[in-house]
């Protein structure tokens, strides 16, 4: 067990845990955008920053990368936390004006927009928080999708904003992103995606739709089971 | 520890050494990438031609940077050691039947002192290097850098036999660390300490890398070092290798040097064909190769994830440190990372003993450090001083003040990380702790001065328009925080500046440099911080009074011609692309502001200076 | 279709010269910019196939390295270099010049393919500021009326 000590409270927990899940276990609300469970961390959003002091030195560091460590100070709201936090929301604010998961949490936070910040009008409501391109890598495993160019102009999509011939329409970036930027759209047969219409399977006991034969095929490609006894919806399964 | 075979290193190294003789008489042509752009290789075919025709036999070597690129091309004629420069092919002939042959001088081609007009005949007496203490830079001058005998003959991997014969690993971390040897890459970080942090961690293999993304624009000695001297970085890195225990090495060359990267392979294929590189070198049981990679166009690359995401075939995206690349670099093995002119340094210690190398410099920094001085400066180059030289007895006695009699407003040290320094503070003795003091760094150590005439302002604007583009894009306060502060110095520059611009500008400061992943956004903001924190009335000048001081950000100047100076020529007027200028022959001309675009093209045709800029 | 036989081909034959490794994929595409002048799609296709990395990957270094061009590019490459040191020397007003001149931007080619604008954060030849890198050619102390010279020599040489 390690021991450190959040906001003035003493706390204990298990070696290897991250700051982030020690403050929260503690009671303690730290905001995060880009640290969805199901993928692995990059520390892109900065909302979860804290500041930690060390023998006599203080910094700030990313809580949801940053190990507990025994006999560490943890403040979660000193000013610098704070003002940190106060510039990552103006920011992604003006980046990103029509997002309602922003606009929320700004009110949580009690950040409102900077009016000299010209609001952008062609980035959508994407943040870059990262978790899409990973979720494609790491859980679905056919990295479809990734993270072009640099600094200013980076932008997540497929190569040459072409349809990828790798994309299963699976859906898991839609999932995983936190402000609802990646469009899905499905009518009767059909699933929309990155710029590529998919056809869907129909479910042979219920007869709804389910999931994309792409995607069923390469489940059956992964995992050897043939495609014909993966025609049933879970539902139904 | 010692194995048998370690005491040969010595012997083999000494039958190499007898391979060769050095010429007593020969000349050095400076063939930096300055002098070659000044056609110095042009002169070394006609000194050789003219040689041969002489039916003499001497040789001329095309040395590394000598590092006073103003003058170039320039070159040493031994065993006299006449300095020459500005010499043109048209001079060939004579420097060799009169200089070469009998040892006559050719005054013309000497440095005249720019005060007393004497005549200086060897490059100790110019005042550019007298203060200077060239022990990593001089060596450039006296060698060859595609010739492995040329490096030999002037004690060459004398320290690797040394630490591979008489040294243990431990022995080797122990003497850099008491030398005081910190990075010369901009962190200033304890170079031991890395060493020691790598010996010690577990994981295998273990890497060592050479940086030479030389990123910080005004910065280039790694480039003439890579480029004049790649020996003395390889046998740097191959005591560090022994002194840590890896087998392999990487130099990451920035893509801009291709000449750096032909004489480093050069250097290596030799240093593997004599042994000192590659399997059991100089016949010990340590082995260590090096691999070359070339840096495609990213500045992140200088911060070490990033640059090992590159090396490893991906994009330079950094990631957050907090596990420490001694513990986890390249390929999440346990990796020392130093940077070019570091390693340069490392020879000279186990050479000259760290006590020699303790004894130069201040308290916290050791040594001597290389920088570029360029801008508005008289004496352009490479001058390496010792740690604590002020930056007055670099900008005045060695770079000869500003030209054209123009007032020294500030000089930029430490590329888009550091800040720009006022003239108050030109007595500060340059080293790591000062710089950071106030509110710049060393960086690689670009020094770029700038008079009256530059705009703190727009060089503001400038680096943070650098920043935003060479910004990874992975984290939300350096690419959006960054951006932003762009876009509001664009507007200051472009008279759309407000009233509390300058305050928020400091407080998205603070935020980018705390809340950042890596060092790029870290110090992303120093550059506005310092030209706020010196330069403030500038500020106040643009966004207040609509007004550029200097002259510079177009939409707050406009042109026009002093109708005294004007001798009516016409040459501004054919020089200027909107024709907007006009008036007869003779007779003094007008501008129209309307179509004036502020271009420049009669400022720089008119010979009288009667432009004015307002 | 020979052109992108011969394209795929030639990258085959750079991927293997590599070994074949993920962590040469920048030499990789260092090398087929080499070749074709710019990173062709189908380039990118084939190292992505052959060096078993997933598209989207090859192209998030491509896209991510200054260096490297997706687009064609022209016989010749103009590189201003835009570094501190050649910015206090007047690089912007030259960038102007070239633009005025060529009638392009950076990162466009003129229509006759004749010329490439570049701009470049130092190329480390800071003393002869401001520097402008044609092809391999380094030019020092460049002026407005050099430029002309300069691309007048140039069109010259290439008609």
């Amino acid at each position: 067990m390690v021991n450190l000590t959040v906001d003035g409270k003493n706390i204990s927990v298990s070696e290897g845990t991250m700051l982030l899940e020690a403050i929260r276990g503690a009671g303690i609300a730290i905001p995060t955008l880009c640290a969805h469970e199901a993928v692995s961390r990059s520390g892109a959003c900065r909302l979860c920053v804290v500041e930690i002091k060390k023998g006599n030195r203080t910094r700030i560091v990313t809580s949801c990368l940053y190990g507990a460590e025994e006999g560490l100070i943890v403040d979660t709201k000193s000013d610098r936390v704070l003002n940190v936090r106060r510039l990552v929301m103006e920011l992604l604010l003006a980046r990103c004006p029509e997002s309602e998961v922003l606009q929320k949490l700004a009110k949580e936070l009690c950040v409102e927009s900077q009016a000299r910040f010209a609001a952008d009008t062609d980035k959508g409501k994407c943040i870059l928080c990262r978790s899409c391109v990973r979720v494609c890598e790491e859980i679905v495993g056919v990295s479809a999708i990734g993270l072009f160019a640099r600094g200013s102009q980076k932008t997540v999509g497929t190569p040459y904003n072409e349809k990828s011939d790798v994309c299963i329409g699976c859906g898991a970036c839609v999932y995983v992103c936190p402000t609802g930027h990646i469009e899905m759209t499905s009518t009767g047969d059909k699933r929309k995606i990155w710029g590529r219409t998919f056809k869907m399977q129909t479910c042979t006991k219920c007869g709804k739709f389910f999931a994309p034969v792409d995607q069923l095929k390469f489940i059956s490609k992964k995992t050897g089971v043939p495609l014909n006894e993966l025609t049933v919806c879970t539902e139904c399964r | 520890m010692k194995e048998n075979s370690d005491v040969q290193a010595h012997q083999v190294m000494e039958e190499l050494r007898l391979n060769y003789g050095p010429n007593k008489k020969f000349v050095t042509v400076c063939a930096g990438t300055g002098c070659r752009a000044n056609g110095s290789l042009k002169v070394k075919e006609a000194l050789e031609a003219e040689i041969k025709k002489q039916n003499m036999k001497v040789d001329v070597l095309a040395t590394g940077c000598l590092g006073f690129c103003e003058k170039g091309p320039m070159l040493i004629i031994h065993p006299d050691k006449y300095f020459y420069q500005s010499v043109k092919v048209e001079d060939a002939p004579e420097i060799v039947s009169k200089t070469v042959a009998k040892g006559e001088v050719i005054s013309r081609l000497f440095y005249r002192h720019p005060e007393t007009q004497k005549t200086l005949f060897r490059e100790e007496d110019l005042p550019f290097y007298k203060k200077q203490l060239r022990v990593v830079f001089g060596q450039n001058g006296m060698l060859d850098p595609t010739r492995l005998d040329d490096y030999l003959a002037i004690d060459g991997y004398q320290a690797l036999a040394k630490v591979l014969s008489e040294m243990t690993p431990e022995g080797v971390i122990n003497e850099v660390k008491k030398a005081g040897l910190r990075g010369r890459g901009g962190g200033g970080f304890h170079t031991a300490v890395k060493w020691e942090g790598v010996r010690k961690a577990h994981g295998e293999p273990k890497y060592v890398i050479a940086n030479g993304d030389e990123g910080d624009p005004g910065a280039y000695m790694d480039r003439s070092l890579m480029e004049g001297n790649p020996h003395s970085i390889i046998e740097g890195m191959i005591i560090g290798a022994y002194a840590v225990g890896a087998h392999d090495g990487y130099i990451y060359v920035r893509n801009e040097y291709p000449l750096a990267v032909t004489h480093l392979t050069m250097a290596i294929a030799a240093a593997r064909e004599a042994g000192l590189l590659g399997k059991n070198i100089l016949g010990t049981k340590f082995s260590f190769d090096i691999k070359i990679n070339k840096g495609a166009g990213a500045f992140v690359c200088g911060e070490s994830s990033a640059l090992f995401a590159s090396i490893e075939g991906r994009a330079g995206e950094p990631r957050a440190k907090y596990v420490h690349a001694v513990e986890k670099g390249l390929y999440d093995k346990p990796t020392v990372l130093n940077n070019v002119e570091t390693w340069a340094n490392v020879p000279l210690i186990i050479n000259k003993g760290a006590d020699w190398y303790a004894s130069i410099g201040t308290e916290g920094s050791k040594g001597t450090k290389i920088f570029s001085l360029v801008g508005k400066i008289n004496n352009t180059g490479l001058v390496e001083v010792p740690m604590g030289t002020t930056l007055y007895e670099i900008i005045y006695d060695m770079g000869g003040g500003i030209p054209k009699g123009r007032k020294f407003k500030a000089v930029q040290t430490g590329g888009p990380s550091g800040g720009c320094i006022p003239e108050s503070l030109l007595d500060i003795p340059v080293d790591f702790d000062k710089l950071y003091e106030v509110g710049s760094m060393m960086g690689s150590g670009g020094m770029i001065v700038m008079d009256d005439t530059s705009c703190m302002v727009d060089v503001a604007r400038y680096f943070t328009s650098f920043l935003q583009e060479e910004s990874c894009g992975k984290c939300v306060p350096c690419r959006e925080g960054v951006r932003r502060m762009s876009d509001i110095l664009k507007d200051i520059c472009a008279g759309k500046g407000q009233e509390g611009d300058v305050e928020l500008l400091e407080k998205i400061a603070t935020g980018v440099a705390d809340g950042s992943l890596c060092a790029l956004g870290g110090s992303a903001p120093n550059p506005v911080l310092s030209t706020i924190k010196y330069f403030r009335e500038e500020y106040d000048a643009h966004i207040k009074e609509h007004r550029c001081p200097a002259g510079v950000c177009k939409a707050l100047i406009t042109y026009s011609i002093d109708a005294e100076k004007c001798t009516g020529c016409g040459v501004c007027l054919k020089a200027c692309p909107t024709q907007a200028i006009s008036g007869e022959k003779k007779k003094a001309h007008t501008i129209d502001n309307n179509k004036c675009t502020r271009c420049g093209a009669c400022i720089e045709s008119c010979k009288f200076e009667a432009i004015l800029v307002k | 279709m020979t052109k992108a036989i011969s394209v795929a081909t030639k990258t085959r034959q750079i991927v293997k010269k590599h070994g074949g490794d993920k962590s040469a994929m920048i030499a990789v595409l260092q090398d087929i910019q080499e070749a074709f002048n710019y990173l062709p799609k189908e380039a990118l296709k084939t190292a992505s196939k052959a060096m078993k990395v997933p598209f989207s990957r090859v192209y998030e270094a491509a896209t991510f390295y200054t260096a490297f061009s997706l687009k064609q590019r022209g016989k010749n490459i103009v590189k201003i270099c835009v570094g501190t040191a050649c910015h206090v020397r007047g690089a912007a007003a030259l960038q102007d010049k070239f633009e005025r001149t060529l009638g392009i931007k950076p990162g466009e080619t003129t229509k006759d393919k004749n010329f490439t604008l570049e701009t470049v954060n130092c190329v480390g030849a800071c003393a002869l500021g401001p520097v402008v890198v044609i092809n391999t050619d380094y030019h020092g102390q460049v002026t407005m009326k050099k430029i002309d010279k300069i691309i007048d020599k140039i069109n010259e040489g290439g008609a």
